[in-house]
């Protein structure tokens, strides 16, 4: 599969990956590897303040004193919004950089600095979290002070993730003029870069928003406007969720290459998708300030429309073009019948790919109707700061990115770790819990938050006027929360127990649970196949997303009258 | 996950281009949607905020509870104002003062804080605003319902946080 070309550099330093023929870097293999344990660590420490906060606000229960509340929601936000995901990224990233272009990666020392400097970072954050001295949630809102260790960690972690991404460039320019791979990246990888240039402004903003909050907390300048901060911090925090967009898509793209054989329908389309993420997405910042003092009409139409919704078009584009070319791969297998008999035939038991439909669904259907929805001006009234938001992110982050990403690691744990996957029942069966405990978790969460319930609150039971079918939604929340820490225990189960084992394994094919399909010959010869089913789907999903996004219209109409 | 072939830009099929039309359209209704609601909808996000020293609010509102006021509610005055200027200041962890207002009548609603960030979240009515240090954020309100409202805070403002919940409340 990946073209034999002349290695300039040691070739002592690499393998040859005994299922897909690829090169690997073995220093790059040691980073990638480094990197996806800590991120499993941090799902698991982030995992664990998930289920005592969730239990806390599930009112039947209502676990965790207050202070114990707001200490674990913070901690629960910055190892699992931040810590988790970005350490998988940078193991993305490594991947992308070298593995998919028989690459070297070009400083691996500088890779195990970045790599210190973002576990150094990321302990120090939650040692002081957990000492409550840093009670500020993952905003850090000024003029809440945290210890100034807390803004120390999150900067020496944001410059870490800051050198890894420059290695990634710096990989990939290295690679082109070696001559590794040939003519364009692979959309994987072009996925990636989209990702990592996003992540470049967004560490930097990160930067501009955290190093003058520590010099205010310091005492060394007086004062730090809190407006300027939101605005700042958003420039880092909502971004920060674009770049978990761009590298979850990206691995859409290789999960659905990996367990059906897909092919980009169009590589300009799905391509000219990500450069409209790249011009556009960072706008989306400003979906946090909408309800804010101090801006104008036109600056919060302008940022919260993106530009004429030219990112959200980018979505919709994946949106046709990730299906479509899973539904022509599975036809040319001959699953040919009616409209949606491929997905009747499709591998659901191979994990990676119940996982990328799980991921599309729930990030298409619940996260991103539901975020263009909150994310428009006047809506945005009926929704800032009530559950509903975290209702939106959780569908996104968690069922969309940390659902794809899970599966990926599976995936990672034969080609990289070289180990066999073990409790494969478990794995084929961990998408389906985990979706199905996050899906109650974020509707529970999405319907609390349109009664009016507010987020980040430890105790509604004196707000009086809120309606008692809050604790169905709630309850609903809770439950859901114990299923999906169930599906990451599973998880954790399946990986753990894979990469302690002892034994060298060298897999033969990409496929962990189901063999890899050949494409037949015979269909082939049939001809072009158009995605039919995959065009249905798309279209019910613009009726679901209009009627949601209207009835929203509606709701707002009816409340009272505010200028 | 593979290297594209050496010419990959190729135009789009029927189909692509059929839902790339109509999704844009759909950008495009969505985009109409924010002015035409600000020229002709009646909730609008308010616009109007001035720079305030929380201090100067705070006495603001003093006054503005003095000469208005009613009643007491432990400890909180209970203010029924006239149409026109009216004060919320949000501090730790406390709404001050309890307003009454009128159905029907419109008020413009000054609000602010004292220290930190809080969120206005007028419930079950479901309004959300976001209340910052050292901004005056004018809201003109016109309650359409009568009764009695919660005013939820719902920016986290430390420990006390939750305990941060006032009421509202409109006469006919």
């Amino acid at each position: 599969m990946a073209a034999e070309v002349a290695m300039p550099v040691n070739e002592s330093e690499f393998r040859t990956c005994s299922a897909t023929g690829f090169k690997v870097h073995l220093p790059a293999e040691a980073l990638i590897k480094a990197n996806a344990v800590a991120a499993v660590v941090c799902i698991l420490v982030g995992g664990t303040a998930a289920l005592l906060i969730a239990m806390t606000r599930w009112p039947a229960v209502h676990l965790l004193p207050a202070d114990w509340f707001y200490r674990l929601l913070t901690l629960h936000g910055l190892d699992m919004l931040v810590a988790w995901i970005v350490f998988f990224e940078v193991a993305g990233l490594y991947f992308g950089s070298t593995v998919l272009l028989n690459a070297r990666l070009v400083k691996p020392k500088l890779g195990w600095f970045a790599f210190a400097l973002m576990v150094l970072g990321g302990a120090l954050i939650n040692i002081i979290v957990l000492m409550g001295k840093a009670d500020v949630m993952f905003t850090a809102y000024v003029p809440l002070k945290a210890h100034p260790i807390f803004y120390i960690g999150v900067i020496l972690f944001a410059v870490g993730a800051l050198i890894a991404v420059g290695l990634f460039f710096a990989t990939i320019a290295v690679a082109k003029k070696e001559k590794t791979y040939e003519g364009s990246l692979p959309l994987v990888v072009y996925g990636l870069a989209t990702a990592a240039i996003i992540a470049t402004y967004t560490l930097l903003s990160g930067a501009f928003a955290f190093v003058p909050a520590l010099f205010w907390v310091l005492g060394w300048i007086p004062n730090y406007d809190p407006s300027v901060y939101r605005n700042l911090f958003w420039s880092f925090g909502h971004p920060a969720q674009q770049i978990n967009l761009a590298a979850m898509v990206a691995i859409w793209y290789a999960l659905a290459a990996i367990t059906t054989g897909a092919k980009p329908l169009n590589e300009k389309l799905s391509r000219l998708a990500f450069v409209l993420y790249l011009l556009f997405i960072n706008l989306g910042s400003a979906h946090h300030l909408l309800v804010d003092p101090g801006l104008s009409f036109a600056y919060k139409a302008f940022n919260t429309s993106y530009m004429m919704y030219l990112a959200v078009l980018g979505s919709m584009i994946h949106a046709y073009s990730i299906p479509g070319a899973v539904e022509v791969a599975l036809r040319k297998k001959g699953h040919n019948r009616g409209l949606l008999g491929w997905l009747r035939n499709a591998p659901w038991k191979e994990p990676g790919f119940s996982a990328l439909v799980i991921s599309m669904v729930l990030f298409g259907w619940i996260g991103g109707v539901t975020g263009v929805t909150l994310g428009t001006e006047q809506l945005n009234m009926v929704g800032h700061n009530t559950m509903r938001i975290p209702g939106h992110f959780h569908a996104t982050v968690v069922a969309g990115t940390t659902t794809a990403f899970m599966a990926f690691t599976y995936y990672l744990i034969p080609l990289i770790f070289r180990r066999e996957l073990k409790l494969k029942k478990w794995a084929s069966l961990q998408p389906f819990v985990f979706g199905a405990g996050i899906t109650m978790v974020s509707i529970g969460m999405i319907t609390a938050g349109i009664q009016g319930v507010s987020r980040r609150h430890w105790d509604i039971s004196n707000v009086g006027t809120l309606p008692g079918t809050v604790y169905v939604s709630l309850t609903l929340l809770g439950i859901g929360a114990l299923i999906a820490v169930t599906g990451l225990i599973m998880y954790l189960a399946v990986v753990l127990s894979s990469v302690l084992s002892k034994k060298q394994y060298d897999p033969q094919s990409l496929t962990l649970v189901q063999a890899a399909t050949t494409a037949g010959s015979e269909a082939e010869a049939e001809g072009r196949f158009s995605p039919k089913g995959t065009f249905a789907i798309v279209l019910a999903f613009l009726m679901f997303f209009a009627a949601f996004y209207l009835a929203n219209w509606w709701l707002l109409g009816k409340t009272w009258m505010v200028r | 996950m593979f290297p594209p072939e050496r010419v990959w830009w190729k135009p789009l099929d029927r189909m692509e281009k059929n839902w790339v039309t109509i999704a844009f359209i759909w950008c495009l209704f969505m985009t109409a949607m924010m002015p035409i609601w600000f020229f002709m909808g009646r909730q609008n996000v308010p616009v109007t905020s001035y720079r305030v020293e929380p201090q100067a609010f705070q006495q603001k509102v003093m006054d503005f509870a003095e000469q208005y006021k009613i009643g007491d509610e432990n400890g909180v005055p209970v203010v029924a104002p006239p149409p026109g200027d009216v004060y919320l200041l949000a501090r730790q962890w406390q709404w001050y003062p309890i307003l009454q207002l009128k159905k029907g009548e419109t008020y413009r609603l000054h609000v602010s804080s004292l220290d930190v960030l809080h969120g206005l979240s007028i419930q079950p009515t479901n309004l959300n605003f976001q209340v910052i240090p050292g901004y005056d954020y004018v809201i003109e309100l016109t309650p359409t319902d009568s009764g009695e409202f919660s005013l939820v805070c719902n920016e986290y403002c430390e420990i006390g946080h939750h305990i941060m919940v006032s009421k509202l409340m409109v006469t006919e």
